[in-house]
């Protein structure tokens, strides 16, 4: 019954947002402010059906209704009760219930927070959204039912796999859901200033909180994926430019863009079609991000002929967001105008440079996760692009980049001047030279790449504190911009070491029997049983220490998941600000021998640091009470001239 | 500078710009791009020496031992018409296991050995690896024409 319901929920959800979109999108367009009337509330409307059905779907994983196709998918009555709740958004229907719930968390946050907003305005960018959640649930009620039942029902679930057992990613998938879909209100800004034809200052700085919120939960996102996939996979291995993790990348690589090119169109009126071109593009990436990772089509790209409904569903889907924007973007571009002029030394030539690189950044990433998967569906044979090509491309992207981050905040809009530029910064610059060069030497291990992050981390880092002292009329967002930047250099120095100094060993080890890696010493004290809930598992003691003093004990386990037979690997990891002792069990070998990997990774947990202080950051800049007063202050001071 | 011929020099800057990263970006993808064979290609000498490549198969029944040290571990990739001799140092994936699929990654040595640098096997019971599907549904293809 309770499924039922929760497709009852989505049904009326659907209908909703279809006349929402209708409602608000004609009566935009014809002044007519009844019909417009109804936007906010419908919205809401929608959200809390949508949320009414996502607690539908959990309740059904929490009492273990096995007759619901999903729940046997993704869970199993021995499963503790939190992962129970996960399972919920552990598979393709789930994850597209979470990405609808998501839009109309945001669908409500704008309805709330548009007061200040023209109606017309307003009507239109809940209409875009309307619009996009009437395909999503559309697409979850025609192909991708979560509450399809099963008769007659089954006697236990599939469970859920073992790897998404884990706190991370109970909140990883929400994170990055957040982020995603907040792509959808930028896009909704743009697309809605598009139909207004009016596409200025005002819109851009209506955008703006919009997108470094979507930004920040992006970012925690993709961080808590890194850190899942550190602790979890069970190797250490932080990113590795696997398809799944691009597909998260491409829409933070264009979100960061977009913030850049924002700021300079609320500030200068210039970049605004490029500036809606990259809100139209965020989004359309993050929508493929979702695609890739949840149509399978990452596993096989045959897996789309299984049900060839979600292909074309998929295609139509992101034909019509996609392909609709940007006819409109070809239609309307040409009345935009291209706005404040600059000169080539000016704040507004350097933001243009870090838009260009961040664009060719995630052009890079496109072409290396699509383009084996384009030649596989043409049949044109099977090839793989690993690492090593996007660390060779990005290393000369982001220096630059980084370079120019030291600059841009010091140099003038319209026009600056370079001798100018080089007095403010040459302290600066010897500073992080010299440092920079010398700190490896300190760590005993020089090395050239080493030497260079760490001159471009303590760059970056100087310069956003010199910038604090510049002006006098500080402002939230400033503050917001200087620590997200220091998060960029925390997290350079993080991948910088981590890269650099990182060491591992893999040894065959007794009970009794002891490896060293560089100055620690590990000794295998013994394997024990130690059985969980839903597994079995062999956990060994491993303790480690420096010079004949101890530093601390480790316990990494071998579990065995017996419902889906399948082996994890469960590393045990002492975490500190200096670098990780990693430790993770292999295989047992002959007698009461094990194969035992030693890692140790400096500095990595900087890496997740710096990605939490850029969000931070993010918060603090979307936070911006100028966001929010200065529109109504200066209707308030028009409406005073017009009385 | 009169303006346009400082638009000329910010345009033809801006192509040349993009020029060198379009370069660089392609020159890399060139020299990373993996290729894929099977074991009978590799067997057949259709792969490349010295240049690293990905293989994909069946890892036969009984071929996996470990060397002494208990680091070093040798196995047996076959798609069912040929098999292919790999060495590979450190600690397998968790769901590789004999008679299963399994993908690997590294070059072939002189001595017609297999030197894996990384050995995957990103799938679950039920389900193969696809190249080491594509691998195995070749061969069968492969000797289904011979027979004719």
């Amino acid at each position: 019954m309770i499924p039922e319901l929760g497709q009852l929920a989505l049904s009326l959800a659907l209908a909703l947002a279809l006349f929402l979109s209708a409602a608000s999108l004609y009566g935009a367009q014809t002044g007519n402010a009844g019909l417009m009337g109804y936007a906010r509330p419908t919205a809401q409307a929608i959200a809390l059906l949508v949320a009414f059905a996502f607690g539908c779907l959990v309740r059904s994983f929490v009492v273990n209704d096995f007759s619901v196709l999903y729940v046997v998918s993704n869970s199993n009555s021995a499963l503790p009760l939190q992962y129970r709740i996960a399972g919920a958004w552990g598979g393709h229907e789930g994850s597209l219930l979470l990405w609808t719930l998501m839009l109309g968390v945001w669908m409500t946050a704008v309805s709330l927070f548009s007061r200040q907003l023209p109606e017309e305005m307003t009507a239109r960018v809940l209409g875009v959204m309307g619009l996009v959640s009437a395909g999503f649930l559309a697409f979850m009620l025609f192909t991708s039912n979560p509450f399809e039942r099963l008769l007659p029902a089954a006697a236990d679930g599939r469970d859920l796999n073992p790897l998404l057992q884990d706190p991370g990613m109970v909140v990883h998938p929400p994170m990055l859901y957040m982020g995603y879909v907040g792509f959808s209100v930028a896009f909704a800004f743009a697309v809605a200033a598009l139909l207004a034809g009016r596409l200025d200052a005002t819109w851009a700085r209506w955008s703006r909180p919009w997108t470094t919120a979507a930004w920040c939960f992006l970012t925690v996102g993709i961080a808590l994926g890194s850190g899942w996939a550190y602790y979890e996979l069970g190797w250490g291995g932080w990113w590795f430019w696997d398809p799944v993790e691009n597909a998260s990348f491409m829409p933070w690589l264009a979100g960061t863009a977009l913030i850049h090119s924002l700021a300079v169109t609320e500030k200068r009126g210039a970049f605004r079609s490029w500036t809606v071109l990259l809100a139209i593009f965020a989004f359309a990436l993050s929508l493929l991000g979702t695609f890739l990772v949840r149509s399978g089509v990452l596993t096989s790209v045959h897996a789309f002929a299984v049900d060839p409904r979600r292909g074309i569903f998929i295609l139509f889907l992101f034909g019509t967001f996609i392909g609709g924007a940007l006819a409109l973007y070809a239609w309307r571009t040409v009345r935009i105008g291209l706005g404040g002029s600059f000169l080539a030394i000016s704040r507004e030539s350097f933001l243009l440079a870090n838009n260009v690189l961040l664009a060719a950044a995630a052009g890079t990433v496109f072409l290396g996760t699509l383009y084996p998967l384009a030649l596989d569906a043409l049949g044109a044979g099977k090839i793989s692009v690993g690492p090593p090509y996007f660390e060779a491309v990005f290393v000369p992207l982001m220096a630059p980049a980084l370079f120019l981050m030291g600059i841009g905040p010091f140099a003038r809009w319209k026009g600056a001047s370079l001798p100018e530029l080089a007095v403010q910064l040459r302290w600066a610059l010897a500073v992080s030279l010299v440092l920079g060069l010398l700190l490896p030497v300190a760590m005993g291990n020089w090395s050239a790449m080493v030497g260079f992050g760490l001159c471009l981390a303590l760059w970056v880092l100087l310069t956003s504190l010199m910038t604090l002292r510049k002006s006098l009329k500080q402002t939230r967002s400033h503050y917001g911009m200087v620590i997200a930047h220091i998060g960029v250099a925390v997290f350079v120095v993080g991948v910088t070491l981590v890269k650099g100094y990182e060491s591992e060993k893999d040894a065959r080890m007794k009970p009794g029997d002891t490896v060293a890696l560089g100055a620690y010493v590990f000794r295998l004290d013994g394997v024990a049983d130690a059985d969980g809930p839903n597994y079995k598992a062999a956990r060994a003691t491993v303790s480690v220490t420096r010079g004949g003093k101890a530093v601390t004990v480790l316990y990494p386990e071998k579990r065995f998941y017996p419902v889906q037979q399948s082996t994890m690997t469960e590393a045990a990891i002492d975490s500190g600000l200096g670098g990780d002792l990693y430790v993770s069990l292999g295989e047992p070998l002959d007698g009461d021998a094990w194969l035992v990997r030693v890692q140790r990774k400096p500095f990595v947990d900087w890496i997740w640091g710096g990605c939490l202080i850029m969000a931070l950051g993010g918060g603090f800049a979307a936070s911006d009470r100028r966001y929010r007063v200065s529109v109504s202050k200066k209707t308030k001071a028009l409406a005073e001239v017009a009385a | 500078m009169k303006p346009r011929h400082k638009r000329i020099v910010a345009i033809v800057g801006g192509v040349v710009a993009l020029g060198i990263v379009a370069a660089l970006v392609l020159g890399a993808f060139k020299q990373n791009l993996v290729f894929f064979f099977t074991p009978s290609e590799v067997v057949e000498q259709k792969a490349p020496q010295g240049r690293t490549f990905r293989i994909g198969g069946m890892v036969e029944k009984g071929s996996v031992k470990r060397q002494a040290d208990g680091v070093t571990v040798q196995f047996t990739v076959t798609d069912t018409a040929k098999s292919l001799p790999v060495t590979f140092r450190g600690s397998l994936p968790d769901l590789f296991r004999e008679g299963k699929g399994v993908v690997a990654q590294g070059q072939l040595g002189a001595d017609g050995v297999f030197r894996a640098s990384e050995v995957l096997a990103k799938h679950d019971e039920n389900y193969m690896p696809p190249e080491a599907k594509a691998a195995v549904d070749k061969a069968h293809e492969t000797a289904r024409t011979l027979k004719q």
